[in-house]
């Protein structure tokens, strides 16, 4: 499996990283290396076996359903990159 | 150097304890010797002021029940700390103050400890020699120009050059392990779910856990006991009975079988590590251990798995790093270009690299070729381990394939950095607990590590191995402060 | 619009296409906090006073089931008839958008908590059989506000976390009518759970719509375009009207129809694409590695089993056998939970089909007028018991009882003290009436010739009199009897 210059491109698209042309191209090296590396998995045969996706040894705790949370706006907007004491404030999306 | 640098974690809590030493003394001690060491780079925010004045209040009303009284300790910069900048050393968090306290970080305050400083590290975890921060490289203490290894090597290096009694880091593919091995001291990465990973920043959800850096095994199972707990905050916190890992501490391993897996006998493997894995395997039988060969077929897959799960997951949980509610952002005409833009030059070449590894293995077409394909492999690779432990108490192997390497030296091929790993990812993608003890050197007198791999739950029993294999090795680092003029 | 026959069907020419709907429903579900952390659900507050850590997604913060959630997805999923999966999984859904704090939505992909089960709707031709196709839980959003910043958009993430039920029929809606009908019952049975409060104002219950077409007769399934977010049953009607319109024309040209996702214009009544991105559906699910499969066991579901109350479907055949009512009159009063509560109140004191009229007929339109639900009907069920008996036992006639209605609805009064103090009281003394009638029939001598020539009409003439000299008092069945003598 090789990973072309137009895969990458959209792969940065969809995880909204911007890449310039030149930085794309080695990236696509880099990629292949790597992915030359992984494929190595299709030596295995794993028809039979299930999925693990996750090793902890418990079972979903289940939580009550009580409110436990206190408004903490402040906190929560203390961090923001633009300024405003109600809401978060992001560039408009184009339509 | 004050001697008080040179005392072990469970020295300087028997002296606070006996009242040989005060906590202002001691955070002095390690707060100098850090303002000394600024061309390790292992700091990338200090807590100095606030840290003396914590000491300085617990001296006026010493509580001695406690586990760590007073001591000062400073923690990779993974760990949310409140009202302390955390930046999980990128840009993109260049300016994050988390409001909150991670669990693990709570449990050593509660505890008594008194954070000093935040530690330099991998950008987002992701990197096996501390290259990838953005506030630059670390220094490894044992000589320049030496990588400490990564991802925590602000903490390897801080503690193997003593500006911190003991530290914490995080270990996803090997980023306890491995450090400890390259600065030759000890790490320790708990079963899966023995830590809390609330207030840490996540990088493979699945893998991430929290674990004890410190300079010998004692000292290890008291920090052990202070950070892991049950936490209700996190879904994959396991409720279990944590040991009295330093009290039950015990050399006694008469009878104990140990494994030894043929297929961490790689190809070009060097001598001297050869001959460390050998020296331990003398070890644990002049002491009464029994040394069994077991097979781990599936060993080889375990990076190429672990190089699918673990960017697979990053690159979801990276997703919030946005530059709408906190952190970096960078003016964009739109919200998509303000995305793209802050992610971009938010995040360094390795993250990038991984998110889009992990985005491709996720997409579609590709979901059941790949990540499908790495989670039945990692089903395979703990059921290796599951067969192994029918036969054996614990695994004995080598922590790292090689010493530590020359900073910039593996920078250009990422498949070679990820190599470093070989030896310490199969023990995430299994969730096991293991310990890297340092062992011995190299040709160039650098440290090396030897690996003591448990069953699940069950670290009492590898500290003990450790313990006893530390005893007779008896290790010596030889830290000559060549960054201190 | 298209023809309103029983028969949903779009006409070109002497050809006709039939409409394929299927509608994925978002329900809020009613809980004290959200589904993953522990803040409050309440609707309306300050912007972002009722978000956590956990739903704005910083970092190192972790998801915590709500196990009240659970509850009410398997509560409903026995509402509607379907299969409760012993485990299932929670998947993340990754996408990027200024209300996802996370980059991505927990959801369930292929392992959702409800399977399949179906929904049963009272069309006027009869009974037909929805299928569902699944139920599963995921976050709600938080909201972008657009229109108070010009340059910007302002994010509340009050909603962010918030717990939603997906409810997915299969695609067996064929009418526009069926729809109003399927949204209705399934609001219907949620309020009953009391699962989701399905008020479609406030959010609190959403629908995305599936719609497809194909010449009537064929089997195959067509191309389907989704419609999202569309939030009152009006607009999911006009955007399917129109939907199903813009598919048939491009058919006819000959053309074919891409898979899309579009939008209802509310202004003007069109569906519109969303701007189509090559990544657009390419959420690259995966099981949220934060969280564990759900392992619910039969006790457990079971137990909640035991919980559920009588449901409309049932409701409405026990209302037809005891009370006698027509299916028609049992499906209005027990479509609302709280209606058909009021009603069983009123009925068990009074008259039932005097109950029946009045709720249907004057108390409807009372709580319409005033936009109001029934329980905060100014009139409660006691006093509403209490006029009907006041009709039943001829205290007043059906006339007067509706000037007492209006005078109950504006004082909420009861209707005895209401009758004594206005004099309402229906006049039934025969010996009285007779006088009235004798007066109105002496003063009358000319008409009451006309009517006994023949001028049957006048009769009404003569009520109106005895009627008009007793201020309306007099008891029109006992008027009856006594003029129909006198006169004759």
């Amino acid at each position: 499996m090789t990973i072309d210059l137009k895969t990458v491109k959209h792969i940065s698209k969809l995880s909204r990283i911007s890449i310039e042309e030149e930085k794309a191209k080695r990236l696509t090296n880099d990629l292949n290396s790597i992915f030359k590396f992984i494929e190595k998995l299709n030596e295995l045969d794993t028809s039979k076996t299930e999925p693990l996706t996750s090793v902890a040894e418990t079972t979903l705790k289940l939580r009550k359903d009580k409110i436990e949370s206190k408004n903490i706006r402040e906190d929560i907007l203390k961090n923001s990159p633009e300024k405003n004491k109600d809401f978060f404030v992001v560039p408009k999306v184009v339509e | 150097m004050s001697e008080i640098n040179n005392l072990k974690l469970c020295d300087l809590v028997d002296k606070i304890k006996n009242k040989k030493l005060s906590s202002k003394e001691i955070t002095e001690a390690f707060i100098n010797r850090s303002k000394k060491s600024s061309k390790l780079n292992s700091y990338i925010t200090d807590n100095f002021d606030n840290a003396l004045n914590s000491a300085k209040e617990f001296d006026e009303k010493p509580d001695f029940n406690k586990k760590i009284p007073g001591i000062p300790l400073a923690v990779k910069d993974l760990f949310c700390t409140k009202n302390l900048r955390t930046t999980a050393g990128s840009k993109i968090l260049e300016n994050f103050i988390p409001t909150y306290e991670s669990t693990v970080t709570q449990n050593i305050i509660d505890h008594g400890g008194i954070i000093i400083g935040k530690l330099n590290c991998d950008e987002f975890a992701m990197g096996s020699s501390n290259e990838t921060s953005n506030y630059g490289n670390v220094q490894n203490p044992i000589s320049e120009n030496l990588v400490p290894g990564g991802s925590s090597g602000g903490s390897s290096a801080a503690l193997a050059a003593k500006l911190t009694p003991a530290t914490i880091g995080t270990d996803t593919g090997g980023s306890i392990r491995q450090p400890a091995s390259f600065t030759g001291t000890v790490g320790l990465k708990p079963t899966y779910g023995s830590c809390s990973r609330y207030g840490i920043v996540a990088f493979a959800s699945s893998l991430d856990q929290a674990g004890p850096m410190t300079h010998d095994v004692k000292d290890c199972a008291l920090l052990l006991e202070v950070m892991s707990s049950f936490d209700t905050k996190d879904s994959t916190s396991v409720e279990f009975t944590r040991g009295n890992y330093l009290n039950d501490l015990n050399e006694n391993i008469k009878g104990k079988k140990i494994g030894i897996p043929k297929e961490y006998k790689v190809d070009g493997m060097p001598k001297e590590i050869e001959d460390l894995w050998e020296k331990g395997i003398k070890i644990i039988k002049d002491n009464g251990g029994d040394v069994i060969d077991i097979s781990l077929p599936n060993t080889n897959y375990a990076l190429p798995t672990y190089y699918i799960v673990a960017p697979a997951e990053a690159s979801s949980n990276l997703a919030r790093y946005d530059g709408v509610k906190y952190g970096f952002r960078s003016k964009g005409e739109n919200l998509i270009d303000m995305y793209e833009k802050t992610r971009s030059e938010g995040f360094g070449d390795e993250v990038k690299r991984r998110i889009m590894i992990g985005t491709y293995v996720l997409s579609s077409g590709y979901y059941d070729a790949y990540y499908l394909k790495a989670q039945k492999v990692r089903r395979l690779i703990k059921n290796d381990f599951d067969e192994a432990y029918k036969k054996v108490d614990a695994i004995l192997t080598p922590s790292t394939p090689s010493s530590a390497f020359k900073i910039g030296e593996k920078l250009n091929d990422p498949v070679s950095m990820y190599l470093n790993d070989i030896f310490t990812v199969p023990i995430n993608l299994a969730g096991l607990p293991a310990i890297s003890i340092p062992a011995g050197h190299d040709n160039n007198g650098f440290p090396l590590g030897l690996q003591i791999i448990g069953k699940a739950f069950d670290e009492q029993n590898i500290l003990n191995i450790a313990y006893s294999i530390e005893k007779n090795i008896g290790y010596k680092n030889h830290i000559n402060d060549w960054w201190i003029k | 619009m298209s023809d309103q026959n029983k028969e949903y069907l779009i006409l070109r020419d002497d050809k006709e296409y039939e409409v394929i709907i299927g509608l994925e429903v978002h329900a809020q579900v009613l809980s004290e906090s959200k589904l993953f952390s522990s803040s409050p659900t309440k609707f309306g507050s300050e912007p972002n006073t009722q978000v956590s850590l956990v739903d704005a997604a910083f970092p190192g913060m972790l998801p915590v089931i709500n196990e009240f959630c659970i509850k009410q997805a398997i509560k409903t999923g026995i509402g509607l008839n379907a299969k409760i999966n012993n485990k299932s999984i929670f998947d993340r859904k990754n996408y990027f958008y200024a209300d996802l704090p996370q980059g991505y939505q927990i959801s369930q992909y292929k392992n959702p908590i409800v399977g399949e089960g179906s929904v049963t709707l009272d069309m006027p031709d009869g009974e037909k059989m929805i299928g569902i196709e699944r139920l599963h839980l995921e976050q709600d959003a938080g909201k972008s506000i657009h229109d108070i910043d010009p340059q910007n958009t302002l994010v509340d993430l009050n909603r962010s976390g918030v717990a939603l039920m997906e409810i997915v029929s299969k695609p067996d809606l064929r009418s526009l009518d069926e729809v109003n009908a399927y949204i209705k019952k399934l609001r219907s049975i949620m309020r009953y759970l009391g699962t989701c409060d399905g008020n479609m104002q406030e959010g609190s219950l959403r629908a995305d719509v599936n719609v497809s077409v194909r010449k009537k007769g064929e089997t195959e399934l067509g191309t389907r375009c989704e419609i999202k977010n569309v939030n009152s049953i009006k607009f999911m009607q006009m955007a399917i009207d129109y939907e199903a319109n813009r598919q048939v024309d491009i058919l006819e040209e000959g053309g074919s129809i891409d898979q899309e996702t579009r939008l209802f214009d509310t202004k003007k009544n069109e569906t519109r694409s969303m701007r189509t991105k090559e990544d657009a559906h390419d959420y690259r699910y995966f099981p949220d590695p934060d969280l564990l499969p759900l392992e619910l066991n039969d006790d457990f579901i079971n137990e909640i089993k035991k919980e559920i109350p009588e449901l409309p479907d049932e409701k409405k055949k026990r209302f037809i056998e005891k009370f006698n009512l027509s299916p028609y009159e049992a499906n209005i009063l027990v479509s609302d939970i709280e209606t058909s509560k009021y009603f069983e109140d009123v009925s068990k004191n009074s008259d039932v089909k005097l109950a029946t009229n009045w709720i249907t007929g004057e108390l409807f339109a009372l709580l319409n007028n005033k936009s109001i639900e029934i329980t905060e009907s100014p009139i409660t069920s006691e006093n509403l018991a209490k006029l009907i008996n006041l009709i039943k036992d001829g205290t007043i006639s059906g006339k007067i009882a509706k000037t007492v209605f209006e005078i109950m609805a504006d004082s909420g009064k009861d209707p005895k003290k209401i009758v004594e103090e206005k004099g309402l009281k229906q006049q039934s003394d025969p010996k009285e009436l007779e006088k009235i009638i004798d007066k109105v029939i002496s003063d009358n001598p000319k008409n009451v010739e006309a009517y006994k020539s023949g001028k049957e009409k006048l009769f009404g003439f003569f009520v109106g009199q005895v009627m008009k000299q007793s201020n309306g008092k007099a008891n029109p069945q006992l008027v009856n009897e006594i003029l129909k003598k006198k006169l004759n």
